[in-house]
């Protein structure tokens, strides 16, 4: 019984399934990394999300093509985004109250649009969604292959994304600036630099990250949309921001994590169901998540100006 | 010599409250202005509108012959002006090198050039006798080091005008030396500094000219050479001050002895004071003096009963405290001013009365049996001891965070005396008050000491201490120096042992 659980981890399809499930996690990451970096907390993550599946998925179903598709939903995170920037930002508003506020609105826009678009839907309907391609050579290795080298380009995507991230952080003057802005917007302004432009630009990539990682819901991993299907992934992010310290390859590593456990519980669930009850299953990546943050997080440094809006010419 | 820069009648104001007025000045090519002032005086306002933090309302800067750009200091820095400013502006979590990159390349720029800067970097750091490691993380830097860091900053933006805002504040003597050589070294480089101090000896050795500002206007100018500190202190208040002088006194008894404290807090279990002693005695001033950040302030706190020494034991008259909480030691005859007077002193939104009586809540005639304040009489107490201390105010009943620092500190001490302490401690009890009032607060320590109250003062301005003091000990690092007579003190020793010299590592 024992070795049935250990044996689970040595399936090439339990890892092609926690790379899967980790990548709209790696986006939605990624994009918190970089809004908290420039010192603004985006709790509209989930609502940006939610409503990047359903314009993703739906400009797919009208017609459009799929990286097309991925485009659009990033454009419209990134106004999102704007929006977030515009308040937090520009007016300075309380960033908890704007971002949950952005989360309902654009979660709500999205439901709506999706109701009138498709009045009398009880199936959803489909689409076809990124296929999986096996990158010639490396898929014909055993386990590795299966597990790493047969996805659809989306995943690629994902994990492409989280080293062009690194590379702007630590490399650009940009990401200098980003992590500046967060730390101490003085020093950046001292600089000669625009504390809220760099803010704003932090701000509306980051939005944009998040809405495709909803779209990777609807076009890679699923072929629809339903109601409620982020189910909670973005305020995971913001925890696996924490348990990232912050940067980019510790983010990957936790949306890894993260994933595995839920890979994990599944096929457990499969195992042991008929005996322990499903929902200790369910619960378990969140309470295994919930002690790898605590002992991950106990030494980490916050942003130091996270939360703090910045107003030129004012007092410091 | 040839001018680099005319402020031509600039002035600003922040709501009714005129920071600056109608100011004009200029400085020349190779010359280190300085600008004296009073803390409100207007000189840090003056410098960010130079600088491009803030707009004026009117007024007119001109730099090389040409007009600066308000409110944008990318166009300041552009055109050859840097500032140091008094509270540093760097990111911590970046290192030396990044720090000061950041603003050099187009900020979308796809690389950053890092060899070409470590180079031009490490040219700066030799040619001005600046040592830095460039690849240093910026919160692992002390504070002279990253002081040395925002120079190389401005420097490295080949700035020609350099405005070095109180840099001295946090320096250890030698430090400041240093600084000054420094500066000696930019000056002959053909670069013009602003330094922006209150200091009037430090601003007497290294300055060609000063400028005074009073209430935000200029009070007067004057060129170093002919000036002496008498004339330029009364210049700056606007009347002559006479500071109170230290008589000779016999100390009473011991009031308090601490041994062998040990303190860590429970955050980061850091020790933050090592193995200390002390010993205060009645009618007798002991100054701490140090580099502010090595455990001034947990010492207050051990002293005034707002923390629980982790190790080791105080006596308070030969009795042993075992009871670490404020209200025991305030009912054991401690009196404790805080640091920050502001934040820790008083609630800035509750009237001056009650303020004033807050420390005497369970007295009898201020609040009776039942818990209800007695108006009438809490208040004219409270008009009683503003009007000994002299605290000036419109009325008693108007918000205490109306009143100017002096006024507060005043208040502070007044209210404290009132219940007739024995031990005073005293956290930068100066800090930040102008001339007038800090002669005030003098007086009202020195007749403590006079009526036999033993008092501990914590300090910065080293002179100042040795002024009041009749014994200093130098803290360095949570560890805590015998005590040395004033009388005869070697300042030089002071100042080496506040950067560590005759400490242990440990």
């Amino acid at each position: 019984m024992i070795f049935d659980f250990i044996e689970i981890l040595f399936t090439a399809g339990f890892w092609a399934a926690t790379i899967r499930i980790a990548c709209p996690l790696i986006f939605a990451t990624l994009g918190e990394v970089i809004c908290e970096r420039s010192g603004v907390l985006n709790l509209g993550i989930e609502g940006i999300m939610s409503l990047g599946a359903m314009v993703g998925w739906m400009s797919v179903y009208l017609g459009a093509d799929l990286y097309s598709g991925v485009l659009l939903a990033a454009i419209i995170g990134a106004l999102f985004g704007f929006l977030h920037a515009i308040f937090t930002v520009y007016l300075g508003a309380s960033q908890h109250v704007t971002g949950i506020g952005i989360t309902m609105l654009a979660s709500s826009i999205g439901f709506f649009s999706f109701r009138l678009i498709l009045p009398s839907s009880t199936t959803p309907p489909k689409i076809i969604p990124f296929e999986k391609i096996n990158i010639p050579y490396l898929s014909d290795i055993p386990f590795i292959g299966e597990a790493l080298f047969q996805h659809t380009p989306f995943t690629y995507i994902a994990f492409i994304s989280v080293i062009i991230i690194f590379w702007l952080l630590n490399s650009t003057p940009f990401g200098l600036s980003i992590k500046m802005a967060g730390e101490n917007p003085m020093a950046l302004e001292a600089q000669g630099i625009d504390v809220l432009l760099v803010r704003t630009v932090s701000v509306i990539i980051g939005s944009a990250l998040m809405a495709v990682g909803g779209a990777y819901l609807t076009m890679s991993a699923f072929d629809a949309f339903y109601f409620g299907m982020i189910n909670g992934r973005g305020w995971i992010a913001i925890a696996l921001v924490i348990f990232a310290a912050w940067k980019p390859e510790r983010a990957l590593l936790g949306a890894i994590l993260f994933a595995g456990l839920d890979a994990y519980q599944v096929r457990a669930q499969q195992l042991a169901g008929a005996f322990i009850p499903y929902q200790f299953f369910l619960m378990l990546p969140f309470i295994l998540s919930i002690v790898a943050m605590i002992v991950a997080s106990k030494r980490t440094r916050y942003p130091k100006a996270l939360l703090i809006p910045f107003r030129r010419g004012e007092r410091h | 010599m040839n001018q680099i820069l005319e402020v031509k009648s600039v002035s600003k104001s922040f709501g009714n409250l005129v920071a600056n007025k109608d100011i004009s000045f200029n400085v020349n090519k190779g010359e280190v202005l300085a600008i004296l002032g009073e803390n409100g005086a207007g000189k840090t306002t003056l410098m960010n509108i130079l600088f491009g933090h803030y707009m004026p309302d009117n007024g007119e800067i001109i730099f090389k012959n040409q007009s600066i750009k308000f409110g944008n200091t990318g166009n300041s820095i552009s055109l050859g002006i840097g500032m140091v400013h008094q509270h540093f502006t760097l990111a911590d979590n970046l290192t030396v090198l990044e720090n000061i990159i950041i603003g050099q390349n187009s900020l979308f720029n796809i690389t950053l050039s890092k060899k070409e800067s470590k180079e031009k970097l490490n040219t700066l750091i030799e040619k001005f006798g600046l040592p830095i490691n460039p690849d240093a993380m910026v919160s692992d830097l002390s504070v002279s080091q990253k002081q040395r860091l925002e120079i190389l900053k401005t420097l490295y933006q080949d700035c020609e005008l350099l405005i070095l805002d109180e840099p001295t504040a946090a320096l250890t003597p030698q430090e400041t030396e240093s600084l000054f050589k420094t500066v000696r070294k930019m000056v002959i480089e053909g670069l013009s500094v602003i330094l922006i101090s209150h200091k009037l000896n430090e601003v007497l050795s290294i300055s060609n000219r000063i400028i005074v500002l009073r209430n935000g206007k200029i009070a007067g100018e004057k060129i170093t050479n002919h000036a002496d500190y008498k004339s330029l202190a009364s210049l700056i208040v606007g009347k002559e001050v006479s500071y109170p002088k230290k008589k000779k006194n016999t100390p009473k008894g011991e009031f308090l002895r601490a041994e062998n404290i040990f303190y860590r807090t429970e955050i980061d279990l850091d020790v933050k004071i090592k193995n200390l002693n002390l010993n205060l005695f009645g009618g007798e001033i002991l100054g701490i003096a140090g580099v502010a950040g090595n455990g001034q302030q947990n010492l207050a706190k051990l002293l005034a009963g707002h923390a629980k020494p982790t190790d080791g034991k105080i006596f308070m008259e030969e009795n042993e405290v075992n009871l670490f909480t404020p209200k025991n030691f305030m009912d054991l005859g401690i009196a404790y001013i805080p640091e920050d007077r502001n934040k820790d002193g008083l609630i800035g939104d509750m009237s001056i009365w009650e303020n004033t009586i807050m420390t005497e809540i369970e007295n009898q005639n201020i609040s009776n049996k039942f818990g209800f304040i007695n108006d009438t009489f809490s208040k004219e107490k409270a008009e009683r001891i503003c009007e000994i201390n002299d605290v000036r105010l419109q009325s008693i009943n108007q918000p205490a965070r109306l009143l100017s620092g002096g006024n507060v500190q005043k208040l502070l001490i007044g209210r404290w005396l009132n219940r007739n302490p024995k031990i005073i401690i005293a956290c930068q009890p100066t800090r930040g008050l102008d001339e007038g009032a800090i002669a005030a607060v003098h007086k009202m320590l020195l007749e403590a000491r006079e009526n036999g109250n033993a008092i501990l003062i914590i300090g910065e301005d080293l002179d100042e201490l040795i002024s009041l003091s009749d014994k200093i000990s130098v803290i360095y690092n949570g560890q805590l120096s015998a005590p040395l007579y004033t009388d005869n003190l070697d300042k030089l020793k002071i100042g080496m042992m506040m950067s560590g010299e005759g400490f242990g590592n440990d």
